[in-house]
């Protein structure tokens, strides 16, 4: 048997939250620290591993690395992970930020609270969990699993009003995954009702796959709006985002980096993989709904953004509006829609990671989000300027930098098949401009004021958190195939699994149908669905 | 073509990456003068380099001078194949040609210009990432690597005229520069997704046809079918969209004018010669397209002269220096896209060549004025600075005729064949133009004469801030803050008085003005209309599709009279007039406040926009559906204290209610399974 390593990708920062949380009191202060962002940089190093050995083209477009132990046999639950091109980069990513946001302080005085590195430790387990699960049981405990250290990691910020913006989170993520809750078991019962005498009930996702496509099609979508609304709400999904302007202010440097950064993207991914790949037919009925929620959500998050008198609260709403762009990629349904929606995912951590830490670095500077506090730091600290403004850039979609190349994947994908919705989220590419400019010119720009004059420019430790950062912006950006050929064979896949549960539907892969939805005949394709990956072969391209 | 050829390409585009890499790394240390001769010598290395290919191209036949250059697969998704990878043609060889030698001028002109700036270094970075940029744009094999030199030079462009950043007026002008452009350019992404729903590539050669083996294929080589026309209007109506934002034409123009808070040699570069010319490049680059959609090519006509004709409009009430420049740049942008939208291509690139020579010129001469004087820029306050700049004022006056249109310097000669182009299309087009013609001769005398002849008021004006004669120029009389001298640096008044008599400026400064003139003068040269001299039409000519009729000689030679005459008479007028500096009649407010577009916009978005905006974070978004939210939570906890089951917390109570519910539904889903 080959290395478990998924086993330990999920394992591993349990395990050292653990080892903290037994540290006899009298342990030496440093000790946490290095014990949390040494388990953090091995993760990290575990997940590149994984990455590197990941095999790409379009024979592997199924799990790979997969392992699989019966866990409470007789109802079919297993302790199963296994990763895909979908999730590869958002575990890879996870592993990215978490060391960064731990090695962030989250109050200005004193070393590293232990309690803060220990949650955020569970909190990325429960994370890789979540991304790595293949059986819909595990897949739901580690959900929410993240709950309880994102109170906790919300709860030790500094803000004033901390409390009640970690209650407000966790009681209404934790509505939201009751209809979760409510969809996985239905789904389970559901398919099992149906499958064939004699085959064990399986919560695991090929299993329920395989049957939910075939179940009537007014409960699967039913089923799709249970498992769409708790995903919608940890998005979140304009208008289930009013819990999250105060969480992520509220919370700690570290804290928005991952919450925003990480743990939004569960909700993004689940629609994805336990929303649109278990009920493809539901998904391409519901899709007008969804597409009209993401357009929404990106003109209104971006109106929002502009009005913020906070700079915080501004990059929290930015994240409405990048939310919007993803789910307008995936219900898409064409492969470029939804490659861009998962490439968005992972520039997201990045580029929001990114910005949230760099306004955690202006805060402990001027102890201060507010705008017109801040004004002429561009003058007395070029360095993060710079950063700032390039990092900001991925954020626009500047091309030649990440944000772009997820962008525009969504937009063109998403504009073949629903082009009137494409049209509206491309206003995103304007609105977008001008509420980061505004903002900088607002930060940045202008006379330093006197009480700015004093400030220091970034540290060589804060120049080195978010280089790692800096260098994915630019090297997604130049130079993307790395990533795209390992997402594509899973999208692939998806795209032809959701064409196969609708044969009505031909999904054009490229605009030569003129602009309608017509395919050329040896890209039929018609397989069973969930397993097989010799699905995505016709579809690899044009020649 | 010849490997070194090849390989010139592939310089033209790579010299500027490496100056703008090494001056970004090293910048800060290599300091002034050396981060600007690193900047100069990658800018001029890039000319070199644009020459051997333009000569590699030139040993070919010239039907077959094409060849497309791929890199590396940039976006491999599905049939999206999108390369980072360059087209050698006529049209991008022509288009590097320009850019790369007016770059490597005001590079070296800009060493002299931004000596002692606390910001040398950063200059130079941001203006060898804009040639990086530019260069990408005009040889892009593709549409959206294109657009990736197309954001590129917006950035750039918002870095520079944000360069004084310190200063809110400048700080404000870049991010309306880039926020108007982003306007432009989501047409520009629409029509690249229209153009991959339709054609299934973003390559120009798959989407326009291109010349395959010396035969002009797919669209170029005419046919019709390949395209449905309303597809074709739709996509180029959105590219021209894009095209407004990126060229400043009605009704994206606002950010221009404003844009010349930016450093001088930046005004020249980005702003006048190469950067504002992209969308007319864009247009010209789709015009087997354009041929193909008749909508669209009179809305780029009349578009085109419309904004000539407003634009040159409020150039003549314009009191500073640079600002009249800039809405005449505005204004003979419009002359290209008429050209651009009567089918005449090649005379709308012609235009575009010898006012990247005459337009630049102006702006470094205005330059080498504002330097002078110690950055005034009031024209009201110059005058009879023609004895004391000589090498500025002849060169200046060479650029001046040029503009105005007198033969036989460079514009009459791309000016008349545009408007007998025009004649051909439309009688009324042609009149508009005409009488721009004379405008432009008109305010550019105004402005010569104010500058450099009648008295030299500079020695007698006293700055009056928030004075009547300041008002309108006070915030640009500080524009130049900085800029080479000492004693004034950013956001500081300029100096009250004269320290010394107004001088010539150093050989850096005046070597690129010497050798714009002569382009200047000589520029017309370039495309002779007689003697088959027209080197630029037959080297263009496999690019575009044949247009419809060609004025005749005679015609031609009628209405070049006529021109002439206007513009004669608008030269004579102007020169006359404008010996003395007052003369309020000929500078009606409408005029002076430029017909009042600008502050009626700017009154709509703080005023009306701003409001909804506020309605929809603060009241829809706050208090509807956040207090929904919390309205749904309060009667749930209220009901959960009532009902007196859990009362040890507000948690507590939630996650009874939920479970509550779920093992309701799970009841519901257990009953459809066994029915």
């Amino acid at each position: 048997m080959s290395f478990p390593i998924l086993d330990v990708v999920v394992l591993l920062p349990l395990g050292a939250a653990l080892a903290i949380a037994l540290l006899p009191r009298q342990a030496p202060m440093a000790l946490p620290k290095w014990l949390g962002l040494g388990s953090g940089v091995v993760e990290l190093g575990f997940v590149l591993w994984t990455v590197v050995a990941f095999k790409t083209g379009n024979n592997h477009a199924g799990f790979q690395f997969t392992s699989r132990e019966p866990w409470f046999g007789p109802l079919g639950i297993s302790w199963y992970l296994g990763v895909d091109g979908i999730s590869l980069f958002l575990v890879a990513v996870t592993a990215l930020l978490f060391p960064i946001a731990m090695a962030t302080r989250p109050s200005p005085e004193g070393a590293l609270p232990r309690s803060y590195l220990g949650w955020m430790l569970v909190l990325e387990s429960a994370c890789m969990a979540s991304f790595l699960s293949l059986d819909a049981f595990l897949f739901f405990i580690a959900f929410e699993v993240t709950l309880v250290p994102g109170y906790f990691v919300i709860l030790g910020g500094l803000g004033e009003r901390r409390a009640y913006a970690a209650t407000k989170f966790f009681l209404y993520t934790f509505a939201g995954s009751a209809f979760l809750f409510v969809g996985i078991l239905a789904t389970y019962l559901l398919v099992a009702a149906r499958l064939p005498a004699g085959s064990p009930a399986s919560f695991d996702i090929i299993t329920l796959a395989r049957g939910a496509m075939h179940l009537p099609l007014a409960d699967q979508e039913l089923l799709l709006v249970a498992f769409g609304v708790a995903f919608a709400v940890k998005m979140p999904l304009v208008p289930f985002h009013t819990w999250m302007p105060d969480a992520y202010t509220q919370a700690p440097t570290g804290g928005s980096m991952v919450l925003s950064g990480i743990l939004f993207k569960l909700g993004a991914y689940g629609i994805l993989r336990w929303g649109i790949f278990l009920f493809p037919r539901a998904a391409v009925d519901l899709a007008p709904l969804a597409l009209t929620l993401g357009a929404v959500g990106v003109v209104w998050g971006s109106v929002v953004a502009a009005m913020q008198r906070d700079l915080k609260r501004l990059v929290a709403y930015g994240t409405v509006a990048g939310v919007g762009f993803i789910v307008v990629g995936l219900f898409g349904f064409t492969v470029q829609g939804i490659t861009g929606g998962v490439v968005e995912m992972v520039n997201h951590g990045l580029s929001i990671g990114g910005l949230f830490l760099l306004v955690g670095m202006v805060w402990e500077r001027r102890r201060t989000h507010e705008l017109d506090q801040l004004g002429g730091l561009q003058t007395v600290a070029p360095v993060l300027g710079w950063v700032f403004m390039a990092v900001l850039l991925s954020a626009v979609g500047l091309p030649g930098l990440n944000g772009f190349i997820g962008e525009l994947l969504v937009l063109l994908g998403t504009f073949i098949t629903h082009r009137w919705w494409a049209v509206v989220a491309t206003s995103g590419a304007l609105l977008g401009a001008i509420y980061l400019l505004w903002a900088y010119q607002r930060v940045f720009h202008g006379p330093a004021k006197a009480v700015n004059a004093g400030i220091r420019d970034m540290t060589w430790g804060e120049r080195a958190a978010i280089a790692p950062l800096l260098a994915g912006i630019v090297f997604i950006g130049v130079y993307p195939q790395p990533l795209l050929s390992r997402i594509q064979p899973a999208v692939d896949h998806l795209v032809a699994h959701i064409e196969y549960a609708d044969p009505s539907l031909k999904i054009p892969s490229s605009g030569q149908g003129h602009g309608t939805f017509a395919v050329p005949a040896n890209q039929v394709v018609d397989v069973p669905a969930g397993t097989t990956s010799s699905a995505a072969a016709g579809r690899g391209g044009r020649p | 073509m010849t490997p070194a050829a090849v390989n010139a390409a592939y310089a033209v585009v790579a010299l500027p990456l490496a100056g703008f890499v090494a001056n970004l790394v090293l910048g800060r240390r290599l300091g002034e003068p050396k981060a600007g001769w690193v900047g100069t010598l990658a800018a001029t290395g890039a000319f070199a380099a644009a020459l051997v290919a333009w000569v590699g191209a030139l040993g070919q036949p010239s039907a077959s001078r094409s060849f497309d250059l791929k890199v590396f697969t940039w976006f491999p998704v599905a049939g999206l194949h999108v390369n980072v990878g360059l087209l050698v043609d006529p049209l991008s060889l022509t288009m590097a040609l320009f850019v790369t030698g007016v770059s490597a001028a005001i590079h070296l002109y800009s060493i002299g210009y931004m000596h002692r700036d606390p910001g040398f270094d950063r200059f130079f970075v941001y203006l060898n990432l804009f040639l990086f940029s530019m260069a990408v744009l005009v040889m892009a094999d593709n549409f959206l690597f294109s657009f990736l030199g197309w954001e590129g030079v917006g950035f750039c462009s918002y870095g520079l005229i944000g360069f004084w950043f310190q200063r809110e007026v400048a700080a404000v002008a870049a991010k309306k520069a880039f926020v108007t452009n982003r306007a432009g350019d989501m047409g520009f992404l629409l029509a690249m997704f229209l153009l991959f729903a339709h054609f299934g590539s973003l390559n120009y050669s798959a989407v326009l046809g291109g010349l395959v083996g010396g035969h002009p294929t797919g669209l170029l080589a005419g046919a019709p079918g390949a395209v449905p026309g309303t597809t074709a209007t739709a996509i180029t109506l959105l590219l021209f969209l894009g095209a407004v934002g990126k060229s400043a034409q009605l009704p994206l123009y606002m950010w221009l004018p404003d844009a010349m808070e930016g450093p001088t040699p930046i005004s020249a570069l980005i702003h006048a010669a190469t950067m504002v010319t992209a969308g007319v490049y864009l247009m010209a680059r789709v015009a087997p397209l354009l041929h193909y959609a008749h909508a669209t090519a009179w809305v780029v006509a009349c578009v085109g002269v419309s904004t000539a004709f407003l634009a040159a409009t409020i150039a003549c009430a314009q009191d500073d220096i640079k600002k009249a420049l800039a809405y005449s740049t505005i204004s003979q942008l419009g002359y290209m896209f008429l050209a651009v939208g009567v089918g005449d291509y090649t005379d709308g690139v012609f235009h575009m060549l010898t006012h990247a020579f005459f337009k630049a010129l102006l702006f470094l001469g205005a330059g080498a004025v504002i330097h002078a004087l110690a950055d005034r820029q009031d024209m009201k306050q110059m005058g009879g600075l023609a004895r004391y700049l000589p090498v500025t004022a002849v060169t200046f006056g060479a650029a001046w005729l040029a503009i105005s249109g007198i033969p036989p310097f460079a514009g009459f000669w791309s000016k008349d064949a545009i408007l007998a182009s025009a004649w051909e299309m439309n009688k009324v087009l042609w009149a508009i133009g005409a009488l721009t013609a004379a405008l432009t001769a008109y305010y550019m005398s105004r402005q010569f004469a104010l500058v450099f002849t009648g008295r030299a008021r500079w020695a007698e004006a006293r700055p009056t801030p928030g004075g009547a004669l300041a008002g309108a120029g006070a915030a640009f009389a500080e524009g130049e803050a900085g800029a080479g001298h000492a004693a004034s640096g950013p956001g500081l008044p300029p100096p009250p008085h004269l320290e010394a008599r107004p001088r010539d400026p150093s050989w850096v400064m005046a070597a690129p003005l010497v050798v714009l003139a002569i382009a200047s003068v000589l520029g017309g040269g370039i495309n002779f209309p007689a003697w088959h001299l027209d080197f630029l039409s037959r080297f263009l000519h496999p690019l575009f599709p044949a247009t419809g009729a060609v004025a005749s000689t005679a015609t031609k030679w009628a209405l070049s009279v006529v021109t002439t005459i206007l513009s004669l008479g608008g030269l004579a007028f102007g020169l006359a007039t404008w010996r003395t500096a007052e003369h309020p009649v000929l500078e009606p407010s409408f005029l002076r406040r430029a017909w009042y577009i600008d502050d009626t916009v700017s009154a709509a978005v703080s005023g009306p926009v701003q409001a909804l905006a506020d309605g929809l974070a603060y009241v829809m978004d706050r208090r509807l559906v956040d207090g929904f939210v919390n309205g749904v939570a309060g009667l749930l906890a209220t009901s959960g204290r009532a009902l007196r089951r859990v009362q040890n917390g507000y948690v507590r109570s939630y996650a009874f209610g939920l479970s509550v519910g779920v093992i309701a539904l799970l009841a519901y889903v257990a009953f459809r399974v066994g029915s």
